[in-house]
């Protein structure tokens, strides 16, 4: 399809030996969310991380396959996995802000890296990307304090800004919510489904309710492969694969 | 033994009342507990007695000048019976710092190299190699200063630093070889495996997630090591550093052998000096004046004092920085 941001065709991941991701074919529309579902250990994360080319920073882990963004190959030999990170943002399971800076100094860290040094337009970032992540308001005040010392999920918020800050037309997100209360977990599922306007996301979830609420396709992946991938409401509703069905259902998982 | 509120009853007990009735075991504990206590206390008090017998072996010159003269004396001569620390200070501060100028940007390079750059096998071939360095006996390096580097600086890099720089105080001729110089870059050899392996250690408490968390943002390798690894570590590196410190400035043997041995404060870092250890080994087994001997036990009172100071509070830096890193994870 034109309107695709993303295909991945035929995509293996390995960890040394281990095989973790088995020939996964997925295509992701832009300006949508995909929910990514499954059990423990089926290779969810080792996919996302394969989207930005973080799974080869793990010592011994190798991946083969295309990744298609914005038609171009980000695993043809010519390709910097650093650009590609510039475009593809990601928020981990566990908040990560960098405890040596501040707030602000957080969210405009890749900005920095990016070259980009203007006072005036890291301050104009920063408050553009805490306010898209929900975030402004409660620490417009501290600003210069660390990014360590916000709750978990402010932190969490934090590390969605700074994802943000460098405009990326993807954001993946790990579990972002699963360390969370509730009241966060809500935040961040507005905030993605007010992001579609302007980004394509993809995120893990263990959550079956937080997919079907904010997702628009669904892939269901089980032991290294992708069992079903298709539209949420169809899927949760009236899935195509048994396996699907009994993950869903509870029958395993 | 308290007696336990539990029936002791020996046929039919279960194997949670077994476990926890289990008085041997909690005696063991106990015995085990007691013995290292003891020699926690034992080492203490070991430490306090050696400050001890240097106060009071050093308290012939503390009378006889006060602390705050001897240091400040610049004059060191035991003909005329003159002593005054100041020249062995200097000379173990600017040996020190000159180690440390040396060692500290290579230990972290080397910490980082290892830890963060290279392929897992080499990391750990080098991190070996430089661990060696520290089980070399202090002596092996002075006997291969004396022979191998001393003669090269003499003859080689002293001249043509002196050539070149010599206009700048710091670098003045003659190129005697032996003196502050080569007494720095030995301490630099001699420090670097401390250095860099309480980088290791203070880097590798740093949690994956920071490391991912610059990558995932389109950091280079370098740029990671920046933002993630050195910005969060300075606690830690500053606190390396401080041991590296304590080590060079109690270093005796290495120093004694390459530095020229001549109390003294001039400029150049290619003329010979004393440092405070040195000077307590060259002349402890010649004093014979009851004063001499006195200020030597002051000069490695003061040493003692010093050493002690710098390098707990460094340990004490670095035990805080990991054990919080750690809590992050
Ligand atoms: N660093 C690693 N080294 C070796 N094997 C790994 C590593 N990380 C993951 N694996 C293996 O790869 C497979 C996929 O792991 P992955 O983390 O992608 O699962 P996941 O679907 O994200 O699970 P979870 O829901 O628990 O996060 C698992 O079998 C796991 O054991
Ligand atoms: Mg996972």
């Amino acid at each position: 399809m034109p309107d695709d941001i993303l295909s991945v065709e035929g995509l293996c991941a390995w960890f040394g030996e281990h095989q973790a991701l088995k020939s996964i074919d997925l295509n992701v529309a832009s300006h949508s969310v995909t929910a990514l579902i499954g059990p423990s250990g089926c290779g969810k994360s080792t996919f996302v991380r394969c989207l930005n080319r973080l799974h080869e920073e793990v010592p011994g882990a190798s991946a083969s396959g295309k990744v298609l963004l914005q038609g171009k190959n980000i695993y043809d030999a010519n390709v910097d996995p650093v650009l590609i990170r510039r475009k593809v943002g990601m928020v981990f399971q566990k908040p990560n802000p960098f405890p040596a800076l501040s707030v602000f100094d957080n969210v405009v860290a890749g900005l920095k890296l990016a070259g980009i040094r203007r006072k005036s337009v890291l301050k104009e970032v920063a408050e553009k990307s805490l306010r898209q992540a929900a975030l402004w308001e409660e620490v417009k005040d501290k600003l210069d304090k660390a990014g360590t010392s916000l709750s978990g999920g402010q932190q969490q918020r934090l590390c969605i800004a700074r994802a943000l800050a460098v405009e990326p037309p993807i954001l993946l997100m790990d579990e972002p919510t699963s360390a969370l209360d509730p009241i966060s977990t809500a935040k961040i599922e507005e905030l993605v489904v007010q992001l579609k306007k302007d980004i394509t996301i993809i995120m893990v979830t263990h959550n079956m309710q937080q997919a079907a609420r904010i997702s628009d396709r669904t892939a269901f992946f089980l032991l290294g492969e992708l069992i079903e991938f298709g539209d949420t409401s169809s899927l949760f509703t009236v899935p195509k694969e048994k396996k699907t069905e009994q993950y869903i259902t509870g029958k395993f998982g | 033994m308290k007696s336990s509120p539990l029936p002791m009853n020996n046929q039919n007990t279960s194997v949670f009342e077994k476990i926890i009735l289990r008085k041997d075991v909690r005696f063991a504990d106990r015995v085990f507990f007691w013995i290292t206590r003891l020699i926690a206390l034992l080492l203490v008090g070991l430490l306090v007695s050696m400050g001890l017998f240097l106060l009071n072996a050093s308290s012939l010159a503390i009378r006889s000048s006060g602390i705050v003269s001897f240091v400040s004396t610049s004059v060191w001569d035991p003909v005329k019976e003159v002593y005054g620390a100041l020249p062995v200070v200097y000379g173990t501060l600017v040996s020190s710092v000159l180690s440390l100028i040396i060692a500290f940007p290579l230990s972290i390079g080397i910490a980082l190299f290892v830890n963060e750059l290279a392929p897992a096998a080499i990391g750990r071939i080098v991190g070996f190699l430089v661990e060696m360095l520290a089980a070399i006996p202090s002596v092996i390096y002075g006997l291969w200063g004396v022979f191998v580097l001393v003669p090269f600086l003499r003859e080689y890099l002293q001249p043509w630093l002196i050539s070149k720089l010599g206009f700048f105080p710091l670098f003045e001729g003659p190129a005697y070889g032996v003196g502050l110089f080569s007494a720095g870059l030995i301490l630099s050899l001699m420090i670097i495996p401390t250095i860099s392996s309480i980088s290791r250690e203070v880097f590798a408490a740093i949690p994956r997630g920071q490391r991912e968390a610059a990558l995932a943002l389109g950091a280079t390798r370098w740029e990671m090591m920046k933002l993630s690894v050195l910005e969060s570590s300075k606690a830690g590196m500053f606190g390396a550093m401080m041991l590296g410190l304590g080590r060079a400035l109690g270093e005796t043997m290495a120093v004694t052998m390459v530095i020229g041995n001549r109390a003294q404060i001039v400029a150049s870092l290619f003329a010979p000096a004393q440092t405070m250890s040195s000077v307590i080994a060259n002349e402890y087994a010649e004093a014979t004046s009851d004063l001499h001997l006195s200020s030597l036990a002051l000069v490695g009172l003061i040493l003692f004092v010093v050493t002690f100071v710098t390098s707990s509070l460094a340990r004490l830096l670095v035990w805080r920085v990991t054990r919080s890193q750690r809590k992050l994870k």
